[in-house]
């Protein structure tokens, strides 16, 4: 339902609370909020496992800001180097972990907070593309979300640099000088995002800013923008059918039951519970995730002399590094660089597009056709593929064999990544799909 | 029955997925060898008297305060008596006392801080023990070095082998075996003051304690984590019943 | 009567959910509320000094830093011991009934060897440090008939020189004794107390 429906202000009962709430009621839309979004906003009822990850990553959020907040309480971003010639943020952050009472529980509450946070919005992402929640008349949702998903890298990448360590400072420099492609102002604007001629003291500083107050502000700000739009329009389904098109007489959608307690509590609550219990298996039983979650080179102190051996960002930004390193050939008047810092880019932002690249008759993949799932499925492989190459060294080869190259193989899956999106007009027109019902299937 | 097609779709999806980045593990690189890491205290201990012994001497661990070392087993008056010798507090971190630049002029390089070098190490390859633990053990004569010293595992290392007059010196040996590989042996040129049992295990010890160095708290981690999750198992059940009662409203 | 049973069952999941999501955020509340106490580096630096009394001549002060806060150490002289006499009806609590120190330190010049008082000088009232008003009379901008003692400049509680609070002053209570114990004629363990004690 609506958000801007009007409802009836809370009567008090006579009682000391309930005149209270009137009191507040009366001054404060605290009825129209709660009914607005929770108790009278009407969700279809053939929500499924997919369907937990926007709750989920609302979690995880409230996570990150709270260890967060945390965390700023005693971490330094400090790049000089203290009196045991250890750099202060990176000394701050053991101070973190072994001196501060509960200290390390925090810091790995944060630091598995962050791989929690991308796996579960990769999942709620590909949610959307299964369902095709993208399509009219959410698009607006959907670009909301890309810009979420696009703030988040940016929060991530700037709170990588924060321990100041091997991974974090040669990252940060790797993906700065990414910056120095663009034409004319590229180094320019590489300078004054470093602040600095080199990844320094400077540059940690203001990522620190930008991490703990300004990319959050923005971040926090979205995700109220998506769940309005999202509430304004309602919620899409498994079928992708509209639930709003068959209403009773009181204009309650025949499909839909109320948010709370049906989605809140029944489906949401257990969920979460059980989101948590792998969340504090990682943190409990192996927080630095296989390598993954914490990088081992990153508990060496950041040296600006030395360069380790293998670097690669951390495994959520690898399927869009490889995509970047993808790139070497020079096309028209641009070089490989170049060509390479767009691949990197347009692969987030391509994903805005969506919205007017699918063409096909069905929103679901329940009633799309062979091509649409075929390709998706190569997709999501390719995608995958590209993850799992971008943490390996260039040159990698798939099984030792020489003509499994990893470089040519992590090529192939970027050309189809833009092709996937670029051709779809086309073959989302002409898949066969089965029809779609009037209403949603239930049970 | 549609509902689940779409699931049982990316199931088999997710599976051909995950098996390929898992087979094609890359193999190479230095072999090392599995250290037996104890979280005994007796082990530990030792592991903590040739680390003030033969380490602090370059190296600080400079996140570690002498007075944590209670966490394993040792109590105030034996840390003073046998672990500090040049006035320092108990409550002080053990830093270095050499000056970073004498170090620089002497090895090439600033002895890293060990704090946390046994998380630091870990590969591909092996643990961070592990690598610790072949690293210690495969120092060699080497006259081509400054020091005269050098190691198959961090080739052409700036540090001498601390632990000689323990283990001995070890000269490497180079051949060629039949399948044209590269063979490495060492042989104990002159030996130490412990045997080849007693000193693995003495480096095992030492091992030991800079995992336990690594993070001192991550024995009560695991801990407090196996209550949290029977109790998280149990809120689960919990929310579940309340959620299929909520269910059955729906038709 | 269906509908009565399923809402009961209801109502006790509710309650049972509810208790262990409370618990659930009461435990996941303690290292967050643990990370604010005193880390183990603060409590190095609170660890007990050592003040090496050795130089200290009759009736001079020094201070030492414990916990981050000013210990002083006041060698009192025989007139200093004698003027706590004159003012013991005039502080407010002259048997130090009401305030901090160990009970070793609990009698007339409230130290363990009369000549030394060790003490916080930290004001009771809200944790100034009171100013050096040691000399007897109005040399120092006291009254005339002051004895010698402190004085807190933020808010002009008087404390006499065993740091007793005079009566009808902000100030609620004596100023703290430190936990001490001396390790030989001069010198004070300050923070800790003596063996046995």
């Amino acid at each position: 339902m609506a958000a801007n429906t009007h409802y009836e202000k809370y009567r008090s009962n006579g009682t000391l609370l309930g005149n209270a709430l009137e009191w507040v009621d009366a001054r404060f839309p605290a009825t129209s909020l709660w009914k607005a979004h929770l108790s009278e906003y009407y969700a279809p009822k053939n929500f499924n496992f997919w369907y937990f990850f926007g709750s989920l990553a609302i979690v995880v959020l409230v996570i990150q800001v709270v260890t967060g907040i945390f965390l700023t309480m005693n971490y330094k971003p400090d790049g000089t180097l203290n009196a045991a010639g250890i750099p202060g943020a990176f000394a701050s952050v053991e101070y973190i972990m072994r001196e501060v009472p509960g200290g390390r529980f925090i810091r790995y509450f944060h630091s598995t907070g962050a791989s929690a946070f991308f796996i579960v919005v990769y999942l709620h992402m590909f949610r959307g593309m299964l369902y095709g929640s993208y399509r009219k008349p959410r698009e607006l949702i959907w670009i909301f979300g890309v810009l979420i998903f696009l703030c988040l890298m940016a929060e991530a990448f700037m709170g990588y640099l924060l321990p100041w360590g091997q991974m974090s400072y040669w990252g940060a420099q790797v993906i700065i000088n990414l910056f120095s492609a663009i034409p004319f102002v590229g180094p320019d604007l590489s300078l004054l995002i470093r602040g600095d001629y080199v990844v320094s003291d400077v540059t940690l500083n203001r990522f620190f800013a930008l991490h703990v107050i300004a990319v959050p502000l923005v971040l926090i700000g979205l995700v109220v923008a998506h769940i309005l739009a999202l509430h304004e329009i309602g919620s899409n389904n498994p079928d992708g059918v509209e639930i709003k098109k068959f209403k009773d007489e009181k204009g309650v959608p025949l499909d839909g039951i109320p948010f709370h307690p049906y989605y809140t509590i029944a489906h949401d609550l257990p969920a979460t519970v059980i989101f948590l219990f792998f969340f504090c298996a990682v943190v409990f039983f192996a927080p630095e995730g296989g390598g993954y979650f914490l990088e081992y080179n990153n508990f060496l102190p950041a040296d600006p002399m030395k360069t380790p051996e293998h670097i690669a960002p951390v495994w959520y930004f690898t399927p869009f590094y490889s995509m970047l390193r993808a790139m070497v050939w020079n096309f028209f008047w641009l070089d490989a660089k170049l060509w390479g810092v767009i691949a990197m880019g347009g692969g987030v932002v391509i994903l805005a597009f969506l919205p007017w690249l699918d063409r096909s008759p069905a929103k679901s993949i329940r009633y799309r056709g062979p091509i649409f799932k075929t390709l998706l499925g190569i997709f999501v492989f390719g995608f995958l593929i590209l993850g799992f190459l971008g943490m390996k060294a260039p040159g990698y080869l798939f099984f030792g064999q020489g003509w499994l190259s990893g470089d040519v193989i992590a090529q192939i899956f970027t050309v189809y990544y833009f092709l996937f999106f670029l051709t779809m007009p086309y073959w989302s027109k002409i898949d066969k799909c089965k029809p779609v019902p009037e209403r949603v299937t239930f049970k | 029955m549609k509902k689940t097609s779409a699931i049982q779709f990316l199931k088999r999806l997710a599976v051909t997925a995950l098996f390929a980045p898992v087979a094609a593990f890359a193999a190479g690189g230095v072999h090392l060898e599995k250290v037996p890491v104890s979280t005994d205290q007796k082990n530990l201990q030792n592991g903590a008297r040739l680390f003030v012994n033969y380490c602090l001497n370059c190296h600080g661990a400079s996140a570690v305060r002498y007075n944590q070392l209670y966490k394993i087993g040792l109590d105030e008056k034996v840390i003073v008596d046998n672990l500090l010798f040049t006035g320092e507090k108990t409550g002080d971190l053990m830093t270095v006392a050499m000056v970073r630049e004498d170090a620089e002029a002497w090895f090439g390089t600033v002895p890293p801080d060990l704090s946390l070098i046994a998380r630091a190490k870990a590969s591909e390859a092996g643990s961070g023990a592990d690598y610790l633990y072949t690293y210690l053990r495969s120092f060699y004569r080497d006259p081509a070095r400054p020091t005269g010293w050098n190691n198959t595992v961090f080739a052409n290392v700036g540090m001498p082998h601390a632990l000689w007059d323990l283990q001995g010196v070890q000269t490497l040996e180079e051949t060629v075996g039949e399948d044209g590989h590269k063979v490495q042996k060492f042989t104990l040129s002159k030996s130490g003051s412990m045997s080849k049992e007693t000193y693995d295990q003495a480096v095992a010890d030492l091992v030991s304690f800079l995992v336990w160095m690594g993070e001192p708290d991550a024995g009560s981690r695991k801990t407090i984590g196996i209550y949290v999750l029977i109790f998280l198992a149990g809120l689960y059940l919990l929310t579940h019943a309340l959620g299929k009662n909520y269910w059955k409203d729906i038709h | 009567m269906s509908d009565q049973k399923v809402d009961n069952e209801r109502r006790a999941l509710i309650l049972a959910t509810s208790a262990a999501g409370g618990a659930v955020v009461a435990a996941a509340a303690v290292p967050f509320v643990a990370s604010l106490a005193p880390s183990e580096r603060a409590k190095a630096a609170g660890a007990p000094v050592v003040a090496d009394i050795g130089r200290l001549a009759p009736g001079e002060k020094m201070v030492v830093k414990w916990r981050g806060k000013p210990v002083w150490i006041l060698r009192r002289t025989p007139e200093m011991l004698a003027s706590l006499e004159k003012v013991a009806n005039r502080v407010s609590d002259p048997a130090s009934e009401k305030s901090e120190q160990p009970g070793y330190a609990k009698n007339a010049a409230r130290a363990v060897k009369d000549e030394y008082l060790v003490v916080v000088g930290i004001c009771t009232h809200l944790g100034c440090s009171p100013s050096d008003k040691i000399r007897p009379g109005n040399a120092e901008g006291m009254p005339a008939d002051w004895q010698g003692g402190f004085f807190c400049p933020c808010h002009g509680s008087q404390f006499d020189l065993a740091g007793r609070v005079f009566k009808a002053m902000p100030a609620p209570t004596n100023l703290e004794i430190p936990p001490h114990t001396y390790l030989s004629d001069t010198s004070i363990l300050i923070g800790e107390d003596p063996k046995g004690a």
